[in-house]
């Protein structure tokens, strides 16, 4: 199985990425942004960083990198994709996702060892893992605060597509404590925390980033 | 509509032969009359206004380190062959590297960027940064972690509000962005700091051994490149007096001092150079940092073997009325210059295509002996480019041990009221857990990325950072960085090799073979006898600690003029220690995990306050003679660190520093929230001292380390066969709610750690 891994100038997670991909037994196809090509990948991340600088506004550019051009149909035909961080905020950017991320409530970078609740495990991403499980990912953003309006929010509830909740106090003002979500159809997932910088032991918190990765290699494997 | 602005005519070469008595503002520009009149000999007429920028620049104390080289020969004095044998390049170029095995180089250094982050806290941490970053770029390094050792006044000073958020948010901005786990520092809080903080900025990279690159430019014909980003007016200091006489109001006067950074553009023109150093399309390189172009010409062509030609006007401009001097010493940030051959250049600029990082051929390397400069055709600079970059004046100051001394250091520790009950014990534990300097940093560091690049091993709040550098095999390093400035305010050259011997035992601590050092001195004025007098004690400190601990300094950076008026901060030479681990997979936490293993004290302990947390927190004391110094004793600990650690024989170990065995023992209960039971009686007893003395003394040469019981045999006996004084003092018990000093008090885990973690919250509230 074969898993892309975007780099946009300012990427900064992409190698953590493609570590994580491996360590799992797939293959870490590296995309470039200047492509509007996936090389036939099977699934996609968007890794976390800073692409173009957060200029504009996070994500906003990268959206329209020509690699985009070619993963947005390719989503919305059911190509499963995982947004961390600024992969997020360009899914959002995308409208991929519903909803925005906007500068944390108390206005700092916060890089922490972060408790969430699975609280959707039958997506792409996340079939490995138990509902209601809790798990413990890095969080670090400065702009992680997910905001959308009260019906959106109602909905995204209704159809459980409220895929992780921060557990104990919330980190940076998320509404309803999102942490992350997915569409519809569940093969696209974003969320604000690192799955990649905990899938070896020694090397982050903990190894509750491998079960989104394993989740994507029996979803593609067994398709 | 822009006013038509008179240009001061350019000052070109045969211009200044002609006009010899032209009134120059070299005063203005910081040159002393000698040096003035020293230029004018060099160049055998007075200087061009561009060629006297330049020497300006490339004279100031910050780049020709005049007042401080004298005493670098100390340097080499103290490296022997065996210390030289690790090292792959030493002091003078961007940055040291040493040899780390297995093919791996790891260059590091640390500097300072004092005077930007007290004038703009952000953007003066946060380019300092970004300064280190392209000085381990500049070696053929990836850049693998960053470190930031930071001085602030007194924290409830109205102004350390307006610094320290500043400078915290520009080093997080800065390296954060740019995608550099943060592993490391410290935060240090004292009255000598009020006006003059010191930022430090540590920077650590790695590379294959056959891919150091260097800053040279040799090979006639070959081209020199300007590549990132555009040159614009920022960082242009005394240098706008060159031009201001004839600027009005239509024209751009004053320039900020302060650069500003783009971390974001840092990020991409390091992918895009270790791309070109991957297609073996560079032949020399060097970062554009302080001094800008007049830096980097001068440095590039006087370590080559020929002379260069540059074309000034080609510069791409953020700002095009700047002036040809102004073009030379601007400080714009993320800007690097290659040497590349004429028939690389294709390959060299479809790489920085495909970045979209800007490429200009500037000039190329030419076979006479000097550095030619010109503007639209006319020769501005024409200078030998040694006496710019390498021949600056050198300055034999006077030094003189300062006359307060002998009073400072007959005001002992002796006569501070000490605790006399178990309560009394407990109480001044929990101040000092509180107190700014020993309180909880998280505040800070929590704003730090310390995870990416997932190579991170150890970071904050453990006693070294530590990273992988080769996936395959888990080798890696660690590092730490040290200075305890009271020590050597009361003796600058024990203060210096206590900074040393802390930050080798630190290394040593996380489980990594101590390898090498780099240091960023700070002092106040040279100009004060006493000042030179502390810089000199703490350079031959340093020396001769590392000779005896057979580690050479590979690099560094002397700050002078931290001082505000008369009065100077304390002599602060932060000293860096790099470490090697096989893999570092294995290195020791700080914090013990495990119920049941025993914990042991290694090294004794004498009755040493002067100096330390104790002294100044409970006392506001400063006196006496800081803590004597036993480097034999800190190798053997270290060696005994190393081979434990090597052989899964500890599974805990903390160094015993600021604030002694109670806070180290706190510290490692806090860590992951395990308790411990203490007995103190037998190290009283064996070492002379009462418990007060045991808790709070700072002597150095001790750890503390927790075994699991299956290893205690092994460890005493490796303990004892190597001659290593050791204590069995307690034990780790997961039911005991924080430590139990038997005989002396209980203090809970809550009662610590509310104390510890709520000084820096409450005064930055939230």
């Amino acid at each position: 199985m074969k898993v892309g891994v975007v780099t946009f100038p300012g990427s900064l997670d992409d190698r953590d990425a493609a570590r994580a991909v491996r360590a799992v037994g797939a293959e870490a196809v590296s995309l470039w942004h200047g492509d509007a090509d996936l090389k036939g990948v099977d699934a996609v991340v968007l890794p976390g960083g800073f692409s173009y600088g957060d200029y504009l506004r996070c994500g906003a550019i990268a959206r329209f990198a020509p690699v985009m051009d070619a993963l947005i149909p390719a989503a919305q035909g059911g190509l499963p994709v995982l947004g961390i961080c600024n992969g997020f905020q360009v899914l959002c950017e995308s409208h991929l996702l519903p909803g925005a991320l906007i500068r944390n409530d108390h206005r700092k970078f916060n890089c922490v060892d972060q408790r969430l609740v699975v609280e959707n495990a039958s997506t792409t991403w996340t079939s490995d893992f138990e509902a209601g499980q809790e798990i413990t990912i890095v969080l670090k953003n400065g702009e992680g605060g997910f905001v959308a309006d009260e019906r959106t929010l109602d909905e995204l509830e209704g159809e459980g597509r409220v895929v992780f909740r921060y557990a104990g106090d919330n980190p940076n003002g998320s509404y309803r404590g999102i942490a992350g979500i997915s569409n519809e159809r569940g093969n696209i997932v974003g969320l604000m925390p690192h799955p990649e910088h905990c899938v070896e032991e020694g090397y982050g918190p903990s190894t509750d980033g491998l079960p989104f990765f394993t989740s994507v290699l029996r979803q593609v494997v067994s398709a | 509509m822009t006013a038509q602005v008179d240009r001061p005519t350019l000052d070109t070469v045969s211009h200044a032969a002609t006009t010899p008595d032209t009134e120059q503002p070299w005063s203005e520009l910081g040159l002393k009359p000698d040096e003035y009149a020293e230029i004018r000999e060099i160049v055998g007429r007075r200087p061009t206004s561009a060629e006297l920028a330049m020497y300006s620049v490339m004279w100031s104390e910050h780049c020709s380190y005049k007042s401080s080289k004298v005493h670098f020969s100390l340097w080499g004095e103290n490296t022997t062959d065996e210390m030289r044998e690790k090292l792959l390049v030493g002091i003078g170029e961007n940055a040291g590297v040493v040899d780390i095995g297995d093919g791996w180089a790891v260059t590091f250094k640390v500097e300072s960027h004092n005077h930007p982050s007290y004038v703009e806290p952000y953007q003066g941490a946060a380019t300092g940064v970004g300064g280190i970053i392209r000085d381990i770029m500049s070696m053929g390094a990836r850049p693998i972690a960053v470190m930031d050792p930071l001085r602030f006044g007194n924290l409830h000073h109205p102004d350390t509000q307006r610094v320290l958020p500043g400078v915290v948010a520009g080093v997080g901005g800065y390296g954060n962005c740019i995608g550099l786990p943060n592993i490391g520092g410290e935060v240090v809080f004292d009255d000598c700091y009020q006006g003059n903080p010191l930022v430090n900025a540590l920077c650590v990279g790695a590379m294959r051994i056959e891919d150091i690159h260097l800053a040279k430019a040799s090979g006639v014909g070959n081209k020199v490149i300007l590549f990132g980003a555009r040159t614009g007016g920022d960082g242009i200091g005394g240098v706008s007096v060159l031009a201001s006489e004839t600027f009005d109001e239509g024209g751009p006067t004053k320039r900020p001092a302060v650069q500003v950074g783009d971390p974001f553009a840092e990020k991409v023109l390091i992918e895009c150079c270790l791309d070109l150093y991957a297609a073996h399309v560079v032949d020399g390189i060097q970062d554009l940092g302080g001094a800008g172009l007049s830096c980097a010409t001068s440095e590039l062509a006087s370590n080559g073997d020929g002379g260069m030609q540059i074309e000034l006007d080609r510069v791409p401009l953020r700002d095009a009325s700047l002036r040809p001097e102004e073009i030379l010493m601007s400080e714009s940030q993320e800007r690097m210059m290659a040497v590349v051959e004429p028939g690389k250049l294709d390959e060299f600029m479809a790489i920085t295509d495909r970045w979209d990082v800007e490429a200009t051929v500037l000039g190329e390397v030419t076979d006479g002996d000097h550095l030619v400069i010109t503007w639209h055709g006319e020769v501005i600079v024409d200078v030998p480019p040694r006496s710019v970059a390498h021949e600056g004046p050198t300055y034999h100051r006077p030094l003189a041990r300062p006359d307060y001394l002998d009073q400072l250091q007959a005001n002992g520790t002796g006569t501070l009221a000490r605790p006399v009950d178990g309560e009394g014990l407990k109480s001044d534990l929990l101040t000092l857990l509180g107190s700014p300097n020993l309180c909880d940093k998280s505040w800070i560091t929590d704003q730090y990325d310390r995870y990416v690049l997932g190579n991170t091993a150890l970071a904050m709040p453990d006693d070294a950072g530590v990273v992988r550098v080769d996936e395959e095999t888990g080798r890696g390093v660690a590092i730490s960085t040290d200075c305890n400035s009271r020590f050597a305010k009361l003796d600058p050259y024990t203060g210096a090799q206590l900074a040393l011997a802390e930050s080798y035992r630190n290394v040593a601590t996380a489980g990594a073979v101590p390898l090498a050092v780099t240091d960023c001195l700070n002092f106040g004025s040279p100009e004060d006898p006493g000042v030179m007098w502390q810089f000199r004690e703490s350079v031959k400190g340093i020396a001769e600690g590392c000779k005896t601990l057979g580690i050479p300094v590979t690099g560094g950076n002397v700050s002078f003029y931290n001082q505000t008026g008369d009065t100077a901060i304390h002599p602060t030479p932060v000293i860096g220690v790099l470490g090697v681990m096989d893999d570092v997979s294995r290195r020791t936490p700080s914090g013990w995990k495990a119920p049941g293993q025993v914990i042991y004290l290694l090294g004794s302990t004498r009755d040493e306050l002067a100096g330390g947390e104790w002294a100044h927190v409970v006392h506001g004391h400063l006196g006496g003679l800081p803590p004597k110094v036993d480097l034999g004793a800190e190798q053997l600990l270290g060696d005994i660190l190393v081979n434990a650690s090597r052989d899964g024989l500890v599974d805990a170990a903390h160094d015993l520093s600021d604030g002694g065995l109670a806070i180290a023992l706190a510290e490692a209960t806090m860590r992951y929230g395990v308790g411990a039971r203490i007995w103190l009686d037998e190290v009283c007893e064996r070492d002379g001292i009462d418990a007060f003395t045991a808790l709070f003394s700072e002597s150095t040469a001790r750890v503390v380390v927790s075994v699991p019981r299956s290893e205690e045999v092994r460890f005493t006996d490796m303990c004892t066969a190597r001659g290593q004084v050791h204590a069995r003092i307690g034990v780790v018990d997961d039911e005991t709610d924080g430590l139990d000093v038997q005989g002396h008090f209980t203090v809970g885990l809550s009662a610590m750690t509310q104390v510890h973690t709520r000084t820096l919250r409450e005064v930055f509230a939230g």
